[in-house]
């Protein structure tokens, strides 16, 4: 066991685990923050996207040792009303189905419309193709990702509020 | 252990709906002394309003991404004539109103069992909040009327509101068989409101199964025999107890639990394990193995399934004949949220949080293995981070309570790797098909014979459903059909028999159609005049979908048309095929699926449906090698990505007919739809799943 200090959604935390836990089962079922999901265990779907220092990571290969020091947000701390343009975006466009694979799909694209500031539907695929979806709401991921993009331009633009803190 | 009770969906549909009056609504008539001190009044089983005017609607079918939330409470709303910003939804327990003689979720039956039920339901409750207004005003009910929340008193315009009248209302007794409004009177019903669910799905606050927390909850991950019905001969947990975390290592039915303080403990005190294994006698199935046993069983005939006019003869006099063999491999359901489940097992009861497709299954499963009653047995549905029929199975439940039973009365929950999952799914049966047709001398078929192959699953027609019930009008047909015995344990998987046997028939109808000298969607349309319906979609999508209308170059066209669950669905693919490598750039499709309650939930559905048909052609599929299962996780069983999802366009037929299904409309049809249009581009057959560009070289 190890303490590790991190800054989590703006706050301080401190967690006592074995070093090498991933940063998913500590943010789960350590600190209760259950948006973040397990759906692979091996960086290959996108569920268990969060952000370290503002850069979409794969939460269930990365051990919690690594992220001492840094700020990991986590879709619970994107807005507290769901204000984010992205979650704007994705109610406007009403992409979710089961919903399952949501959390890391708008992490993801939290990360792209942050540096990029009108993504075409190329850019879109290449950041979001490691994010799988089993409902099938790519299309309607791509409608919301572009409006995010415009959400994100009114509200002070890339860089402005990109879920990195 | 015992297998979970098995399910004959289309029982269901006939059973369900011969249950009338109070079990529809599930009316509790008020007793003395027992009225509801706190909390939502209750009007009936599905209606509870509030005394601060919130109306809180019981969906008693799993949301898995379906939209049931939202539908169905469009169906209560809609006669309930409540504010829709006041709605409030939760999953009830286990109940004969919520399913007779089970409760669950499948079979794209969700509206077509609710439709009436819940109008009566919102009804019903309207007419209570009307009748305790009327006696409070002491007026006669027809003066009154329900508008947005409240009663009015058309008289004096007075209102009052729903939360005002709730606790009158709840002590009247119930009417039944209030009328329901005419069509062209809906105002919710045929419209698309947002969807409910959606702003707990974008902040991380929908809670499905796998995020239930109890106190003092451990954590368990358990590891099965890598051989379907194999068992434990012998196992050393000791190492396992040494991993930081782990609590206990316990032997249940199926495999060695280890059960920790976190999930990540419990994975990695399991692979610490050491278990030897009685592997039992399907050790040495393979794929390769199995094609060649189902090829033997081909050649020989079947148990006829569906028999018109004499087959053997017309083959004999036909001008021109076609055979082929179509084969489909076993495909995993892979819903993106593992499978797992949360137990607390007491000796006075037990309680199950779980994503269920059919809770009923669920609870007696638990009953089962506590022992206890099954009324002791609480199941508290949770969101479903995908279903696809996964969900319907009881197994994840049986293993989960069997773990808690041992660790009594801790709760526990059990979650599944990824690789759990594609090892130890009930997967979607392989199949073998040999065709025949025969042509006269027009081109006009004259016979057509098929011989299907496939594990038997499920109800009597699953695993001929969508060639042996084929609506062409051909003058001599055979099916016959042929079990054979694997020990791959197999289920439904959206859309069941059709998501194989529609990729089957409307593949070779094409075969057909070339061998004629026709046109697909012409010699089509000569065999539909029988079923309007399905002829109509088809139609549709030729015409919105460009049919005969010329591509950029490299693009060719395929079509297929669907009718299952009710519902009827066409489709027109385009895409390119390079190097054997197949692309997909847009998808049309027209469906039939008589009223619909909510058009962006459907067509939400249409594309949901095509992009889980779309990932078998192109890339899934389940081989076995030593009994096991080869793929493992997401690298090798790869669904379909953002960069390969074609543009979807639906067209919905307006239709007053009963509503038909939607969920697994689409599944089927996509399939053949593609593989048509690669062979437009190649003049290849793709005759086996899921393609390989070699053959396409």
């Amino acid at each position: 066991m190890a303490a590790v200090k991190f800054t989590l959604n703006g706050k301080s935390q401190t967690v006592d685990v074995v070093p090498q836990m991933p940063l998913l089962w500590v943010l789960r079922d350590h600190l209760g923050m259950t948006g973040t999901k397990f759906g692979c265990g091996m960086a290959l779907c996108g569920a268990c996207t969060v952000h370290i220092n503002g850069q979409p990571v794969r939460s269930c290969v990365t051990q919690v040792s690594t992220v001492a020091g840094k700020n990991v947000t986590t879709i619970e701390g994107l807005s507290a009303d769901n204000s984010h343009p992205v979650q704007k975006a994705w109610i406007e466009a009403d992409v979710p189905q089961c919903g399952y694979c949501q959390s890391g799909q708008i992490m993801t694209a939290a990360a792209l419309v942050a540096k990029t500031t009108n993504p075409s539907d190329n850019d879109i695929d290449e950041a979001m193709r490691g994010n799988l979806c089993r409902c099938g709401t790519y299309q309607s991921i791509r409608q919301a990702v572009h409006l995010a993009a415009r959400y994100q331009a009114q509200s002070g633009g890339a860089q402005a509020k990109g879920g990195a803190r | 252990m015992k297998t979970p009770t098995k399910i004959n969906r289309r029982g269901f549909l006939k059973s369900s709906a011969a249950v009338g009056g109070g079990l529809v609504l599930g009316f509790h008539l008020p007793e003395k002394g027992q009225a509801q001190t706190s909390g939502p009044l209750k009007l009936n089983a599905f209606v509870k309003v509030g005394t601060d005017d919130t109306v809180t609607l019981e969906i008693h079918k799993s949301e898995m991404g379906q939209g049931t939330v939202t539908s169905l409470s469009q169906l209560l709303a809609e006669e309930l004539e409540c504010d829709w910003k006041k709605i409030r939804t939760e999953f009830p327990g286990v109940e004969p109103v919520y399913g007779t003689p089970m409760m669950g979720t499948y079979g794209s039956l969700s509206i077509r069992t609710s439709y009436n039920q819940l109008r009566q339901a919102g009804a019903a409750a309207r007419e209570m909040l009307i009748q305790a207004a009327a006696q409070q005003w002491n007026v006669d009910k027809s003066q009154c009327r329900a508008e947005n929340n409240s009663v009015i008193n058309t008289a004096t315009n007075a209102r009052l509101s729903y939360g005002s009248l709730a606790a009158a209302a709840a002590k009247l007794p119930a009417p039944t068989n209030v009328p329901l409004k005419p069509a062209a009177q809906f105002k919710l019903i045929g419209t698309s409101p947002k969807r409910l669910d959606t702003p707990l799905k974008v902040n991380g606050s929908a809670g499905f199964g796998i995020d239930v927390r109890r106190p003092g909850m451990l954590y368990a991950s358990l590891e099965r025999c890598p051989v379907f019905g194999g068992k434990v001969a012998s196992f050393d947990g000791s190492k396992a107890m040494a991993v930081p975390g782990v609590k206990k290592v316990v032997q249940i039915s199926n495999g060695v639990a280890v059960i920790a303080d976190n999930t990540w403990s419990a994975m990695e005190g399991r692979k610490a394990l050491t278990i030897k294994w009685d592997e039992g006698k399907w050790a040495s199935v393979s794929t390769p193995a199995l094609r060649q046993e189902w090829a033997a069983l081909a050649a020989k005939p079947g148990q006829s399934v569906r028999k018109v006019g004499d087959a053997a003869t017309a083959f004999a006099g036909a001008a021109k004949k076609v055979e082929a063999v179509y084969e489909a491999p076993y495909l995993s359901h892979a819903p993106m949220e593992p499978l797992n489940a949360t137990v607390e097992v007491r000796a006075d009861g037990c309680d199950v949080w779980v994503s269920s497709q059919i809770q009923s299954a669920a609870q007696q499963t638990a009953a089962m293995i506590t022992g206890l009653p099954a009324e002791k047995c609480q199941i508290h549905t949770q969101y479903l981070g995908g279903g696809f029929g996964r969900r319907g199975g009881a197994d994840y439940v049986a293993e989960a309570v069997e773990i808690a039973k041992a660790m009594s009365p801790t709760p526990v929950k059990l979650t599944w790797t990824r690789e759990d999952d594609l090892q130890h799914d009930t997967y979607r049966p392989a199949s073998y098909v040999k065709f025949s047709g025969g042509l006269d001398a027009q081109g006009n078929p004259v016979a057509f014979s098929a011989r299907i192959v496939c594990p038997p699953f499920g109800g009597n027609n699953t695993a001929v459903e969508g060639i042996q019930d084929m609506r062409y009008s051909i003058p001599n047909v055979q099916v016959e059909y042929t079990a054979p015995d694997t020990g791959t344990p197999v289920s439904y998987w959206r859309s069941v028999g059709y998501s194989q046997n529609c990729y089957f028939m409307e593949a070779f109808l094409d075969e057909m159609a070339a061998a004629a000298g026709k046109d697909p969607v012409e010699f089509r349309r000569a065999l539909l005049a029988g079923t309007p319906r399905l002829l109509n979609v088809l139609n549709l999508a030729a015409e919105k979908g460009d049919w005969g209308k010329p591509l950029p170059a490299g693009r060719f066209r395929g079509v297929a048309v669907v009718n299952n669950i009710g519902s009827f669905n066409a489709q027109v693919a385009e895409v390119s095929v390079n190097q054997g490598k197949v692309k997909v750039y847009r998808v049309v499709c027209a469906v039939d699926c008589g009223q619909v309650v909510n058009p962006a939930i459907v067509e939400q559905q249409i594309q949901s449906g095509i992009v889980y048909g779309l990932g078998t052609v192109t890339k899934l599929g389940i081989t076995l090698d030593k009994g096991r299962v080869v793929q493992k996780n997401f690298n090798n069983y790869d669904p379909i990505r953002i960069d390969e999802m074609p543009v979807v366009e639906v067209h919905i037929v307006p239709s007053t007919q009963n509503p038909g299904g939607i969920g697994e409309a689409s599944t089927p049809t996509i399939v053949p739809a593609v593989v048509n249009a690669v062979y437009a581009a190649t003049k290849k057959r793709v005759r086996m799943l899921p393609i390989r560009p070699a053959d396409l070289v």
